[in-house]
């Protein structure tokens, strides 16, 4: 083996298999919260850190999975880049390798796609310490299955992210977000309508119960950003927000910082996961969506099932996003719909096939 | 495995009996073809070089159908190859000797469209135009554009995962869809993602989409539907150097821009679709950019200005900016039609589709120069600069034994390069039969023995497709023995994981 830190990955894993011990990955821990409880012994990335390679004419950045993500972002930046995705980092010292692995994306996913979108190429780890690399780092790649792609949302549970190397693109030359007062079902047909429209739309958020307040933010060439700004001002009667406020804001709701987030104790932070256009669910309390209706956030006490069975019947899905109390009932599961119910066991033989000893099924991905 | 059961002509004739009698309950009588006189226009898709009879073709019209064709040959252990429109260029869909080629041709309905989810859910015989014409009416399309578009099936592109010009900024198949039904081998029907985001579980739709009909027969697919921008402009620039151009299409990138598409072709490939279509295309040219641009006028304005002087810096010759819509499909044209423009000045021609970092494009049209001496064969070379994706077109004569012989050489030597840079042996096109054995170059043992796993988890008796795509460590061993020259091993710089 190359290095000793891989060396020492090795070890560990093949440690964990003989004495039938669960190894959990983790980064800085900056999304222990996130998923179900936490099992096992951890196996540490944060060693193995480093921009392996970035060549922005090539679109591509190469990564080791224990390197900071402000780091990262903070090279592309220099080179006038991003993670169009724009990851949520939920802590200061947050990894690539937990980017990956809770495979999250922000405000900007409505449109650009979501961070398994970006992926093009994998180095692992597999459950016998066997290193392995799918994919590449070339924008169109069809040779072999594109194993790459499932580790993003994987938490961990499939195999050890060693490198990844991930699609970047520019910035945009303009940036402008707009608001205006409306209600939840009217802001909801509002932002679906204009995406189905030629217009540089990037982001979407309302916020409110009944009445609200929609943001949108425009980005892409200046006179595109400019047009839609006067347009939507005319058509709509929609405010531009002042650079630095609207910039807080999606910071702010990425970040789940924003003060809409701060709930009690006994409430469950509840993501909702649902067809864009569905109707206003009929939840108390204060909205948050996100991604033109797509994603939509509810404080709740309300019971598990229940949640679910609201998402369920609008074909989408609902997960306790943030618990006090984690436990299976609370998350969304293949299970829970009889035609990916079947795809149950082509997970498990997955799994198994990476991982033939259970190394890595701590049951952190139901 | 079943397919390598004695194969004498008198057991496949009992085996098909067999089939054909399980069979005829489930289908309607037209709906099953199995007389060589009906089943010959399936035994090749478009990689027409390879051929194979199946011992039969189903082409049922209902999901219920289908389910009950994978039962039967399932329990009979028959191995099925599903097919679209059998228009792939590496022969995923080329049967399987004593196999059954389950087409999805009759799954031509659009079942629905909803303009302001921009959804369209579509049977996998839809054609990819068909998705895009249907869609119109609302000032929506289907991104993904592959050459063959007018002809191709949604089935078949989410089998190969398929891209096209525009791929650049919309990406590919695996972008533009956001659910599958499916039927898996074992007969049950499933859903590989979701309306909403994030299906729950492990992201099986990423692997499903470009898994050549290996993993489930696809009966019905979700796709996403993107507003029609108001203006699309191209700019075609002339180079005198194939390297200008090259790094011409790299200094586009670095300038922070995403063209809506960003071709080039090669001299060769110029002079053969210009004589062809007559796209006005300059013929004393090296190396000729097509580079567009599409959204609101002004955004157009603003980028074709941009582009034009990064083109102008990096040398280009000549620049023409397309000034109406006629204009741009008129040098669009050239590049849509270098195929049956290869087709007119050779008798054949063997299309490659390896992909390559951007910076190696003057690099591998070099080295395929050096090729085009050592083979003795020409080369015309078109492609999706903007990705890397390369498309050169081997010409020769396909009743010269010798020549066919000398084509497959030269393109594997090729595809052997674009791996050896950092690339891949095929970007859109698929592994299917044709690149079956440069698999065991561009992976190591330990990556195949993963894809017969994940085969495996979906599909136990590796029933479906089989043969395809993933060469097994005997075929790698085999390969290897070929290649070896001296006994040395084909490039041994480079890294074997």
């Amino acid at each position: 083996m190359s290095s000793p830190i891989l060396k020492k990955f090795q070890d560990q894993i093949i440690q964990a298999g003989q004495s039938k011990e669960l190894l959990r990955i983790t980064g800085s821990g900056s999304k222990d919260w996130y998923g179900n409880a936490l099992k096992g012994q951890t196996l540490s990335t944060k060693e193995y850190a480093g921009i392996l390679n970035y060549q922005p004419d090539e679109l591509v950045i190469t990564v080791k999975s224990g390197t900071p993500l402000k780091e990262v972002e903070a090279a592309l930046a220099e080179k006038g880049q991003q993670f169009a995705f724009e990851p949520p980092h939920f802590g200061p010292n947050a990894t690539i390798g937990g980017m990956i692995g809770a495979g999250l994306a922000g405000p900007g996913r409505v449109s650009v796609g979501g961070l398994r979108d970006f992926v093009l190429g994998t180095k692992i780890m597999d459950g016998q310490g066997q290193m392995m690399d799918f994919g590449g780092t070339v924008m169109k790649n069809v040779a072999g299955y594109d194993v790459s792609r499932l580790m993003p949302g994987s938490l961990g549970t499939l195999a050890l992210l060693l490198d990844v190397s991930i699609k970047v693109l520019p910035v945009a030359a303009a940036t402008a977000t707009v608001r205006v007062q409306i209600e939840q079902s009217k802001a909801i047909h509002l932002m679906n309508l204009l995406a189905s429209q030629p217009w540089p739309l990037n982001a979407s958020a309302w916020v409110g119960e009944n009445l609200g307040t929609l943001h949108l933010r425009l980005s892409g060439a200046k006179a595109a950003v400019q047009s839609a700004i006067s347009s939507f001002s005319k058509t709509y009667g929609m405010q531009l927000m002042a650079e630095d406020e609207a910039r807080a804001f999606w910071t702010s709701l990425r970040e789940q910082t924003h003060s809409w987030f701060n709930r009690t104790q006994a409430e469950n932070l509840w993501r909702m996961a649902l067809p864009s256009t569905a109707e206003t669910l009929l939840i108390v309390g204060e909205t948050l969506i996100e991604w033109h209706g797509g994603q939509r956030w509810y404080k709740s006490k309300q019971a598990a099932k229940e949640m679910k069975a609201l998402a369920q019947a609008l074909g989408g899905h609902a997960s306790a996003f943030r618990s006090e109390n984690k436990n299976e009932t609370l998350l969304s599961s293949v299970k829970d719909n009889p035609l990916t119910a079947a795809l149950a066991p082509v997970e498990d033989r997955l799994r198994k096939t990476f991982d033939p000893q259970g190394v890595f099924a701590t049951g952190r991905l139901i | 495995m079943s397919t390598a059961l004695d194969t004498s002509e008198n057991d496949i004739l009992i085996r098909q009996q067999e089939l054909v009698r399980a069979l005829k309950p489930l289908l309607p009588a037209h709906a099953l073809l199995w007389e060589p006189e009906d089943t010959i226009p399936y035994e090749c898709d478009g990689l027409a070089a390879y051929r194979q009879m199946p011992l039969a073709v189903a082409l049922p019209e209902t999901e219920a159908q289908a389910v009950a064709v994978i039962k039967v040959c399932q329990e009979l252990e028959v191995p099925i190859v599903p097919r679209g429109s059998g228009t792939g260029l590496s022969g995923g869909a080329m049967p399987i000797a004593q196999g059954l080629v389950l087409s999805l041709a009759k799954f031509k309905k659009i079942v629905k469209v909803d303009p302001i989810a921009r959804t369209a859910v579509v049977q996998p015989g839809v054609r990819n135009l068909a998705i895009s014409e249907a869609v119109a009416q609302h000032g929506l399309y289907y991104a993904p554009d592959p050459s063959s578009q007018i002809a191709c099936s949604i089935g078949g592109n989410v089998s190969e995962n398929s891209g096209g010009v525009h791929c650049l900024k919309y990406g590919l198949t695996l972008h533009n869809i956001l659910k599958v039904r499916a039927i898996l081998m074992n007969g049950e029907v499933v859903e590989f993602g979701s309306l909403a985001p994030d299906a729950p579980g492990l992201d099986l739709l990423s692997i499903l989409v470009g898994s050549e009909g290996m993993l489930a027969v696809i009966t019905e697919v979700t796709v996403k539907l993107v507003p029609k921008p108001q203006l699309a402009q191209v700019i075609m620039a002339s180079f005198d150097d194939v390297g200008k151009g090259g790094n011409a299409v790299a200094a586009i990138i670095a300038a922070g821009i995403i063209p809506a598409g960003l071709e080039m072709m090669d001299k060769a490939a110029t002079r053969a679709v210009e004589e062809f279509v007559h796209a006005g295309y300059d013929i004393n040219a090296e190396a000729i950019l097509l580079c567009e641009s599409d959204g609101t006028p002004e955004e157009v304005a603003e980028e074709i200005e941009r582009m034009t002087q990064v083109l102008n810096q990096c040398g280009a010759i000549r620049i023409q900016v397309s000034q109406s819509e006629a204009e741009r499909l008129k040098f669009w044209s050239g590049r849509k039609n270098a195929f049956p423009a290869a087709g007119r000045i050779s008798p054949d021609y063997y299309c490659m589709d390896g992909t390559i970092p951007r910076q190696h494009i003057a690099t591998l049209l070099r080295r395929i120069q050096e090729m085009e001496k050592k083979y003795q064969l020409r080369c015309m070379n078109v492609f999706h600069a903007g990705d890397g994706n390369m498309h050169p077109l081997i010409l020769f004569n396909g009743s010269d034994e010798d020549e066919w012989h000398r084509a497959e050489e030269f393109g594997s030597d090729i595809l052997e390069t674009c791996v050896e840079l950092g690339g891949t042996i095929t970007g859109e096109h698929g592994v299917g039969i044709e690149k079956i054995n440069s698999m065991c170059v561009q992976f190591g043992e330990s990556e195949r023995e993963l894809f017969w796993g994940v085969k495996a988890a979906f599909d136990p008796k590796k029933l479906l497709n089989p043969d395809k795509a993933i060469p097994t460590l005997h075929r790698c061993a085999e390969y290897g023995r070929m290649r070896i020259t001296g006994g040395v091993l084909p490039h041994p710089e480079l890294e074997r994981f």
